[in-house]
């Protein structure tokens, strides 16, 4: 591996300070980052280790929310009693992830900052993610590629986790330079519409920090319906080419708030299938006031197609989403 | 047919684990034996526990746990494969949890505890996982062997009695270029004791 300093800073504050000095990288679990510096993908001059830092691996319960610090592992996260109890989506998610020896080093922060797995990026190919201005997945090998929101970059976000706080209308606490500043989860990533090279808002020297999850009786979206945890259903369905390690091909993420038979309020998002989290808010109306029945699960899973773009090689996911939203969302339903 | 093979591989693979793990009674006795640590480039000191032994060494920043382990404490029975966390070969405990020697870098371990697959065995006398992947055929051509025995012995730590699919699942980090997967979950089970209760229930 190419030569750096590995720096322990004590506090957020001095490990944005260290990014802000130049060339640096940030590692949580480090097996992202390790991987992209052993494949020149990067090359930092120094290495900013944030599990030097106190108090970011707490689970924590304050006033109107549940706040995760972004060194959490996604194997605590995983079988964390009051996040299994919460938040299914979150804990199914993070408990999908690669594999026994990744989720141990894996962070949460982590695991939602991760760059692409696109083959050409990660082989080096002079793409918008490594600083070019073509994406070869267009004409290429685009059989993982992205069906939605594609273009000009075709990756898709590779984060199990990231869907499930969609669905959970989680906050980002970002800590940077001018200090902090809160991002809902769903404006934290960034279609590559804006910014081919990048997937989120994060500029190299800030830090994604803390995760908050409203609790129920504070949840925006829910309201003015009361939720508690007995009517708040949730899951995550991650659909594979091989049984471990590897990416969602494409995965769903459900949230829904249930007043007896009865769906009061969803949220619906894609995972694997586009560059960014994808909500499908036609799919999020359709289900509302509704009992969810196999006929209106099959609906949504057809909706939930609706104006897919697929690539040469990759239509397949487009039948695969429609069937993983209506299996996930008939089994949900009758829970 | 499948069964002779085997039985030569394996008869070629226990004597050589068998030495491993009398050639690891001896402690590394020089902490930097390897290609020398090379004083123009960053380096720290760290402290750290390995199988039991406390070690002070001075790393080199960019060395990844499984350098220092085997280029310079020479603990080789932790391989690298893919040195890319994706096939487990260079599996080894990180304060009882599974981790991948080769995503980690060695200055992260300070303060830490690390077992690699020489530590399994106690005065002499093989950890009965290792027992139990000699009595079940476990290694084929052993170079992911000592990886599987680490997620193993993560597992059995979380997990002293677990079913099948559960170690399916907790052995999913580990590749197998001989799958001899349907082995491995065998010799799993009998060390922890499930495969003979299994046993008992169906007779």
């Amino acid at each position: 591996m190419k030569t750096f300093t590995s720096a322990n800073p004590k506090s957020v504050s001095e490990a944005v300070k260290l990014l802000a000095k130049g060339n640096a990288a940030v590692a949580g679990g480090g097996s992202d980052l390790l991987g992209m510096v052993k494949d020149h993908l990067v090359s930092p001059d120094v290495l900013v280790n944030l599990r030097s830092i106190q108090g970011l691996d707490q689970v924590k319960e304050q006033a109107n929310e549940v706040v995760i610090g972004g060194l959490v592992t996604l194997a605590e996260l995983a079988e964390h009693p009051l996040i299994r109890g919460r938040y299914a989506v979150l804990a199914e998610a993070a408990s999908v992830v690669g594999t026994p020896q990744i989720r141990n080093a894996g962070t949460l922060a982590g695991n939602v900052c991760q760059r692409p797995w696109c083959w050409y990026f990660r082989n080096g190919f002079p793409c918008y993610k490594n600083g070019g201005k073509t994406c070869f997945s267009v004409i290429g090998e685009n059989e993982f590629h992205a069906i939605f929101g594609g273009g000009p970059s075709y990756i898709v976000h590779p984060s199990d986790t990231a869907p499930a706080l969609v669905a959970l209308d989680a906050k980002f606490k970002i800590a940077g330079p001018s200090g902090e500043r809160m991002v809902e989860a769903a404006d934290f990533f960034a279609p590559p519409s804006k910014d081919p090279g990048r997937e989120n808002v994060l500029t190299h020297d800030e830090v994604l920090t803390e995760v908050r999850l409203p609790t129920y009786p504070h949840w925006t979206f829910m309201t003015p319906y009361s939720v508690t945890s007995s009517t708040l259903r949730s899951t995550y369905h991650k659909e594979l080419d091989r049984e471990s390690w590897t990416h969602a091909v494409a995965s769903v993420a459900i949230a829904l708030a249930m007043e007896g038979p009865t769906c009061k309020k969803a949220r619906v998002v894609l995972g694997g299938v586009a560059p960014i989290p994808w909500r499908v808010p036609k799919v999020e109306a359709m289900l509302e006031g509704k009992r969810i029945t196999p006929e209106l699960a099959a609906q949504a899973g057809q909706a939930a197609v609706e104006g897919a773009k697929p690539l040469a090689k990759n239509k397949y996911k487009v039948a695969l989403t429609a069937a993983i939203v209506k299996r996930t969302l008939t089994d949900l339903g009758s829970a | 047919m499948e069964g002779t093979g085997a039985g030569i591989v394996a008869a070629k693979v226990v004597p050589a684990l068998k030495g491993q793990t009398a050639k690891q009674a001896k402690a590394p006795e020089a902490p930097l034996a390897g290609p020398a640590l090379d004083p123009s480039v960053p380096h720290s000191t760290i402290k750290l526990t390995i199988n039991g032994q406390e070690h002070r060494v001075e790393v080199e920043d960019r060395w990844t746990l499984v350098e220092l382990l085997r280029d310079h404490l020479k603990l080789t029975g932790t391989k690298i494969g893919c040195d890319r966390g994706e096939c487990g070969a260079c599996t080894v405990l990180v304060n009882g949890e599974s981790a991948y020697s080769c995503s980690q870098l060695a200055v992260w371990m300070d303060g830490k505890t690390v077992t690699t697959v020489e530590g399994l065995a106690r005065n002499g006398k093989l950890d009965p996982l290792q027992e139990a992947f000699i009595e079940h055929d476990g290694p084929q051509c052993g170079y992911c062997t000592s990886g599987q025995l680490m997620s193993a012995k993560a597992l059995l730590l979380k997990n002293p009695h677990p079913n099948r699919d559960e170690v399916r699942a907790g052995m999913t980090g580990n590749i197998c270029r001989c799958s001899n997967y349907n082995h491995y979950v065998e010799a799993v089970l009998a060390a922890s004791g499930t495969l003979a209760a299994d046993a008992r229930r169906r007779a």
